[in-house]
């Protein structure tokens, strides 16, 4: 189609769009950083900006650079993998120029129990206490060594450790039957708790001692015949111990 | 923070503030206003309905008016507004949301203006004649300079309206459809993803705008000295009612949906329906949005109604469909960030009533296509006595 | 006068309008290219300045929930290394406390984000039968719905796997805090821009360890690489049982959770 064919309106338009394209064209090539689009669809000095993000935390190696004392200390011990800079606080600095920033250590009561506080969700066999009542005037490094933490002794009940099941224990019928009786505990357990596990009762016949029909025992003690209860499982695989259904 | 206290179950921490507020309810509305005021003048345009073809050009500049305005919600609510050149320049494909340069600039540049336009052309011609000063220099730069009139570029013009109309309608359902995409492409919201969502707000979106350019018609006529023609109004008054009937099927069609298939999500939406939304969406949106004004037309239509009471009937119904369908906008925009994507817990949202983002900016965007409508009426007149005769 | 279709053009056109034809469209076929795509070497080795070559690595993290004591070290330190606000709420990491009860309720809680660790508080009246901890932090997914929907190109996914916010292109739309559906990003109270975890990408390339898994004091996080061998993120994974979070929205997370349960969402 010749241009002095196409209506005079339509030519006007067609020069006005065309404007406004160039326009365009020209802002746009102006505008667009250019390095966008080097790498992927953005500003590729983006990353670059990204990683020079200044540091904080130092990191555990750069404290055993000169700390190799406390390495040696913590090394095989229940801390020895908590980072220096969990207690220490944010390091880089200090690693960087050694003299100006020093660092702190908690000394308190406040900080330790932020993971030894007991708290039911807390994972099971993890050391936990009830601060308020665990020699409340004393600051914990008195007794513990933070670097190489050992229990003074070890615990006396199993419920400074298990006190969500002796919660439980309290209000069942229980109650009064200690831990012990049916959980073999090897001595080690108190030191290495998730190394050496206490046992449970491997047979039937354990509960029985209590529960069978001809079973020596108090008089209101629920029985069963063990003859035909469900023969092919071991009682807690169905009845929970620590809180057994009949209430 | 004392919006904690309003939180009810668990919520995300970084959930506690709601992202898009007020604006991006406003941003939905609008569009919605100018596609159906669109697709109204399109109807007319395509089918030559002449009862309602007073209201042609009233709809293309109604919707002219509100399509200027319908990007400034968006642009306020940004972080950084002054970035926003971006979109057009480096428009990420996959994303739904960067299509808004290039579907907005289309339906602005090659739909709307060029429809205008070329409906206007002749008259401006004719009226710069006879015109004089800064009225008669505005009226030749909109023409770009052109005064041919002939009858053969007149013919030319009238080809050109019918082709753009006919493209038109589906863009006018693409910019809507595509507000709508913009949530209902949301896999994470269980409340926006759904495939209706831009067929929802289509429709919606039709329904607002008939009602809009019925209520313009209303109040401009008697302010110009009128008589409003009644089978105008009925006509438009069907209009409304029939995209209504479809609009509330479709939106019932989505909801039972949801009820049925009953999805991990259900019990915090059905908490978050009867609690926190039960005013804007049942009471609001659904019955005083929708059902009544439906049966009010109706009843009218049905018992022969007597004009003025009629007229009262669709202005009323017209007024309440805008509340009902800003109410639309509010429950999806807002609704669905009011529960936690964890689905555990709802949060609340704190209108401001200063600030960029506040009630205040929302009032002022929500008039300011009234002015621009103004202005339209007075430097291009869309009433039928002001066509120059052929 | 019509505007009719010219005769001659109906024929076949001739030589020079052929060439003349052939030319322009292969110019109009340009136009597409010049208008979106300027990514050439995407995919292609390349180095940062300090030496490291993204395309080398690939980052995930496990994170073990039955060794997690909910001491929020890791909020705490990840606020500390990446100068997230203090001040609530914005977190690129954080822990959540579950406790399902005897009869099915389901507590969540985090308060500030674990960043201060959990105080025991009043014990529940009803019984408990599980609790937990489970920390949550961009899951850097593979298929990240933030990347996708972002207009601009702000925020983009590395070779090695890390989806990173560009914070001076960012134009603070929150489409992509829309899209999440982790609730792991956060619009930026200064800076107005979105923002979220890097798995401390400033440390990484500079072979330490994002914050968190720095301190987490019972190793509950491990971060490493996916695709070599001898990682210990891949023992992780072979170890444990592993699940991530919303697997039906197939965004296909790099976090994996060891000791999953149902209620954890």
């Amino acid at each position: 189609m010749k241009w002095k064919r196409i209506p005079q309106q339509l030519q006007r338009l067609i020069i006005l769009a065309a404007i406004f394209a160039v326009l365009f064209l020209i802002v746009r090539s102006f505008l667009i950083p250019v390095d966008f689009g080097k790498y992927g669809h953005y500003r590729a000095s983006a990353v670059e900006e990204i990683i020079a993000q200044g540091m904080h935390y130092a990191g555990q190696e750069a404290c055993y650079d000169c700390h190799e004392d406390v390495f040696e200390t913590k090394r095989g011990g229940f801390h020895q993998n908590v980072s220096c800079e969990v207690c220490h606080g944010p390091a880089f600095t200090h690693a960087e120029t050694t003299d100006t920033a020093e660092l702190e250590a908690p000394t308190g009561r406040g900080y330790c129990p932020v993971c030894h506080e007991y708290l039911p969700s807390r994972p099971t066999g993890f050391p936990q206490i009830v601060s308020a009542s665990h020699n409340p005037m004393k600051p914990c490094i008195t007794c513990h060594e933070p670097h190489d933490p050992e229990p003074p002794q070890a615990p006396a009940e199993c419920t400074a450790c298990h006190a969500e099941i002796a919660r439980t224990k309290s209000l069942s019928h229980h109650v009064y039957v200690p831990c012990m009786r049916c959980h073999e505990t090897p001595e080690e357990h108190k030191i290495n708790p998730r190394k050496v596990l206490p046992g449970k009762p491997k047979t039937r016949e354990f509960c029985g001692g209590c529960h069978a029909q001809d079973a020596p025992a108090d008089k209101g003690i629920p029985r069963i015949d063990m003859a035909s209860h469900n023969v092919r499982y071991v009682c807690w695989q169905c009845h929970y111990p620590h809180l057994p259904e009949a209430r | 923070m004392p919006i904690l206290k309003e939180v009810s179950g668990y919520i995300y921490p970084n959930e506690i503030e709601l992202h898009w507020g007020i604006l991006i309810v406003v941003y939905p509305y609008l569009t919605g206003l100018v596609a159906g005021a669109f697709i109204l003048a399109s109807l007319v345009k395509i089918f030559n309905v002449r009862e309602v073809q007073a209201t042609y050009r009233m709809a293309l500049l109604t919707a002219l008016a509100f399509l200027i305005v319908s990007p400034l919600p968006l642009l306020t609510h940004l972080g950084h507004p002054e970035k926003s050149f971006e979109i057009f320049l480096t428009p990420n494909t996959k994303s739904a949301m960067a299509m808004f340069g290039f579907v907005y600039a289309w339906y602005l540049m090659a739909v709307l203006l060029l429809e205008i336009w070329f409906d206007y052309r002749r008259d401006i011609i004719l009226w710069e004649k006879k015109e004089s000063g800064i009225k008669k220099w505005f009226h030749k730069l909109i023409t770009l300079f052109s005064s041919d009139a002939s009858e053969q570029s007149l013919t030319f013009d009238r080809k050109a309206i019918k082709l753009i109309t006919i493209i038109g309608i589906p863009s006018a359902f693409l910019l809507h459809g595509y507000v709508g995409f913009i949530f209902g492409s949301i896999k994470a919201n269980p409340w926006w993803s759904s495939v209706l969502m831009p067929i929802v707000f289509l429709f919606s979106a039709i329904v607002s705008g008939i009602a809009l350019v019925l209520l313009i018609y209303m109040v401009v006529t008697p302010m110009r000295g009128k008589e409003i023609d009644m089978a105008c109004l009925n006509k438009l008054a069907s209009y409304l009612f029939y995209v209504m009937i479809i609009d509330f099927s479709l939106e019932a069609l989505d909801f039972i949906h949801r009820i049925y298939e009953s999805e991990e999500s259900i019990h915090i939406l059905s908490e978050l329906v009867m609690g926190k939304l039960f005013v804007s969406l049942i009471v609001i949106q659904l019955l005083i949005g929708m059902i009544v004004p439906l049966l009010a037309i109706a009843g009218v239509k049905l018992f022969k109604a007597p004009d003025e009471l009629r007229k009262q009937v669709y202005f009323l119904s017209a007024l309440l469909v805008q509340v009902g369908i800003f109410s639309t906008r509010w429950n999806v925009v807002i609704g669905g960030q009011l529960f936690s994507k964890s689905f555990s817990g709802l949060t609340a949202y704190k209108m401001t009533f200063l600030g960029l983002e506040g009630l205040l900016m929302s009032l002022f965007l929500l008039l300011l296509p009234f002015i621009i409508l103004y202005v339209l009426f007075r430097v291009l007149p869309p009433w039928e006595e002001m066509r120059e005769a052929q | 006068m019509k505007y009719k279709v010219k005769e001659s053009s109906k024929k076949l056109p001739d030589r020079r309008t052929f060439i003349q034809t052939l030319g322009s469209s292969c110019v109009l076929l340009l136009v597409p290219k010049f208008l979106f795509a300027r990514e050439n070497k995407k995919g292609a080795a390349w180095t940062y300045s300090n030496g490291y070559a993204p395309s080398e690595h690939y980052y995930g993290m496990g994170i073990d929930i039955s060794k997690c004591i909910g001491c929020g070290r890791c909020a705490n330190a990840c606020k500390l290394e990446n100068d997230v606000p203090r001040e609530p709420f914005f977190f690129r990491t954080w822990v959540e406390r579950y406790r399902i009860f005897e009869d099915g309720e389901v507590a969540i809680d985090s308060p500030n984000g674990a960043a201060d660790g959990f105080k025991p508080g009043s014990a529940p009246e009803k019984n408990l039968v599980r609790n937990f901890f489970v920390p949550k932090i961009c899951n850097q997914c593979d298929k990240p719905p933030c990347v996708q929907v972002c207009p601009v190109g702000a925020t983009f996914k590395t070779p090695d796997g890390v989806v990173l916010v560009d914070s001076q292109y960012c134009i603070g739309c929150r489409y992509c805090i829309q899209a999440c559906p982790y609730g792991a990003r956060y619009l930026h109270p200064e800076k107005r821009v979105a923002d979220k975890c890097t798995f401390c990408y400033h440390r990484i390339v500079k072979e330490k360890l994002p914050a968190c898994v720095e301190v987490c004091p019972t190793q509950a996080r491990i971060f490493g690489e996916l695709e070599k061998k001898a990682s210990p993120l891949v023992r992780f994974m072979r170890m444990n049982k592993i699940s991530v979070l919303k697997p039906s929205l197939n965004t296909e997370p790099k976090v994996y959770y060891a000791n999953f349960d149902m209620e954890v969402r």
